[in-house]
């Protein structure tokens, strides 16, 4: 029950994001942060896939940001 | 002094084109000149150490290099090589007695003292991984992708391919990407596949009978695993200083997902352990998780925030918040820098079959591990990363974390002396990394 709670708690905000696309997002001219490395969604691809290393052979879960599986024998 | 440096750059260009076959060594040597020409390529390397208290002990270096063509193609080439030694849980309880296990290869054992969580401290293994990614645009606003996977170690060969296909639509604000993989492992473990249950043999390993024995303890030497992945995303620019990204993943996991170096303790009404066995997980996984990032500019810093939730069929649930703040601090050093302080806290729940020891009175369960790792527990990382620019742009970063690990109880009685030993240990690590991007 908890779960399907998280789960609509996640999913309203995609609903609201594809419903209000007309007023979201920038125009062209307006993209002088999001243009910055900082603000990428993998900022730091070095740093992630050092961590999602170490994450996957210490803890039951992996993936979500990317491609979870295989790869190495530590889990 | 800087002519050197570039040279570095230039000789790595000239040998990471040598290697591809592509015949561009004039265009290789022009990169050399200071000017941040398209067409060069970019090199990232880093070297993180990872150590745990009384345990791991891990070494890893990356090296990854990516070329941008004039028409949006991108080559990533990435090499991983690591080496890990040391200690890691074989499963059993602590016992206020010492205990004697054998080690997975048969040959020789290994004493726990009391009161100490056994620990099989016969861990090392070296890898070293290849990706190679091509990413390009096929169309207007369609960008597709496809990647390779190679990673080698002693006892394990994982072979993986992916693809992946971004739409961006309305003025490239938002963006749906769907993507697949697919590994296949193979895993040849030192000592072979345990039958799973089977008890450890424990003796004289020097007897005559000695290897008759512990092979009848085996099913064979080496199983394979299968890893196939579904990533469904959408990214959405929300204004001028916000961001989102939401996933979906679906993962199929299948064959041998057992842990042959794990066992179990199978203890009296006493808690006092009388055997050790196999451990013995199902031959399927499928785990969904569901993922959401945002990344926000204030005036000057950036918060990047994540969170996961992934459920699995082994009723395994778990949440994971990943935070980052980069902070700039100008050229007050001299250089300009920046700070970025991490923050991670992860919770999990515990697998329906992971049990921290068996009862002797008791019959068996389809399926057990006493692994701490699908057990429940919580975690937690904080860190901080120093990065500054040097030499033309090319920055050089450094990041200290401290990750732990704290298993608890899900509920299990525990008999007579294993009230008194602790059987839920939490696991201290440090992680240093250095990086260089030039």
């Amino acid at each position: 029950m908890i779960y399907q709670k998280i789960q609509i708690t996640l999913l309203v905000p995609i609903l609201i994001g594809i419903s209000g696309c007309a007023s979201l997002g920038v125009e062209p001219w307006e993209r002088d942060l999001l243009a910055k490395k900082e603000m990428s969604l993998n900022a730091d691809p070095i740093d992630v896939a050092l961590d999602d290393h170490i994450y996957f052979s210490k803890e039951a879960s992996s993936g979500g940001k990317g491609f979870g599986g295989g790869g190495c024998g530590c889990n | 002094m800087k002519t050197e440096k570039i040279n570095i750059k230039a000789a790595l260009t000239i040998a990471t084109a040598a290697l591809l076959g592509t015949n561009n060594l004039a265009q290789a040597e022009s990169s050399t000149t200071a000017s941040a020409e398209e067409n060069t390529w970019e090199f990232d390397s880093a070297f993180l150490f990872y150590s745990e208290v009384d345990r791991v002990s891990a070494g890893e270096a990356i090296f990854n290099a990516k070329k941008i063509f004039d028409n949006e193609e991108v080559l990533n080439l990435k090499l991983t090589v690591d080496a890990l030694t040391g200690a890691s849980a074989n499963g059993a309880v602590s016992q206020p007695t010492v205990q004697t296990f054998t080690r997975p290869s048969g040959s020789g054992q290994y004493e726990i003292a009391p009161g100490d969580t056994p620990l099989d401290d016969t861990f090392h293994d070296t890898r070293v991984q290849f990706n190679g990614q091509w990413t390009q645009p096929i169309a207007p606003d369609y960008i597709a992708s496809g990647g390779v996977h190679i990673s080698k170690e002693y006892d394990y060969l994982s072979l993986g391919v992916n693809g992946n296909i971004a739409i961006d639509f309305d003025r490239k604000n938002s963006t749906f990407s769907a993507g697949f993989s697919y590994f296949q492992d193979t895993f040849t473990p030192e000592g072979g596949i345990p039958k799973p249950f089977a008890s450890m043999l424990i003796g004289n390993s020097n007897d005559p009978s000695w290897d008759e024995d512990f092979a009848k303890t085996r099913i064979g030497s080496e199983d394979d695993k299968s890893t196939a992945d579904i990533l469904l995303g959408f990214t959405q620019v929300i204004n001028r200083r916000m961001l989102m990204k939401f996933n979906y993943s679906y993962s199929m996991v299948n064959d041998y997902l057992t842990d042959p170096f794990k066992i179990l303790s199978v203890v009296d009404s006493d808690g006092a352990a009388q055997d050790y066995i196999y451990e013995s997980r199902p031959d399927s996984r499928i785990k969904q998780s569901i993922y959401t990032q945002s990344l926000y500019h204030f005036d000057t810093s950036v918060l990047d925030v994540s969170y996961r939730y992934m459920w699995d069929d082994w009723e395994i649930t778990s949440h994971t918040i990943d935070s980052r703040f980069r902070i700039p601090l100008g050229d007050s050093f001299g250089t300009e820098s920046y700070l970025q302080p991490h923050l991670r806290i992860y919770q999990q729940s515990a697998a329906d079959f992971y049990r921290p020891f068996l009862l002797e009175n008791e019959a068996l369960p389809v399926f057990a591990s006493a692994d701490y790792r699908i057990g429940e527990m919580t975690a937690f990382t904080v860190g901080i990363k120093y990065g500054m620019l040097v030499n033309n742009g090319h920055e050089l970063a450094f990041r200290l974390e401290y990750y732990r690990q704290t298993p608890t109880d899900a509920g299990f009685n525990e008999p007579g002396v294993l009230k008194d030993v602790e059987l839920y240990p939490t696991v201290d690590a440090i992680i240093a990394q250095v990086t260089y991007s030039f």
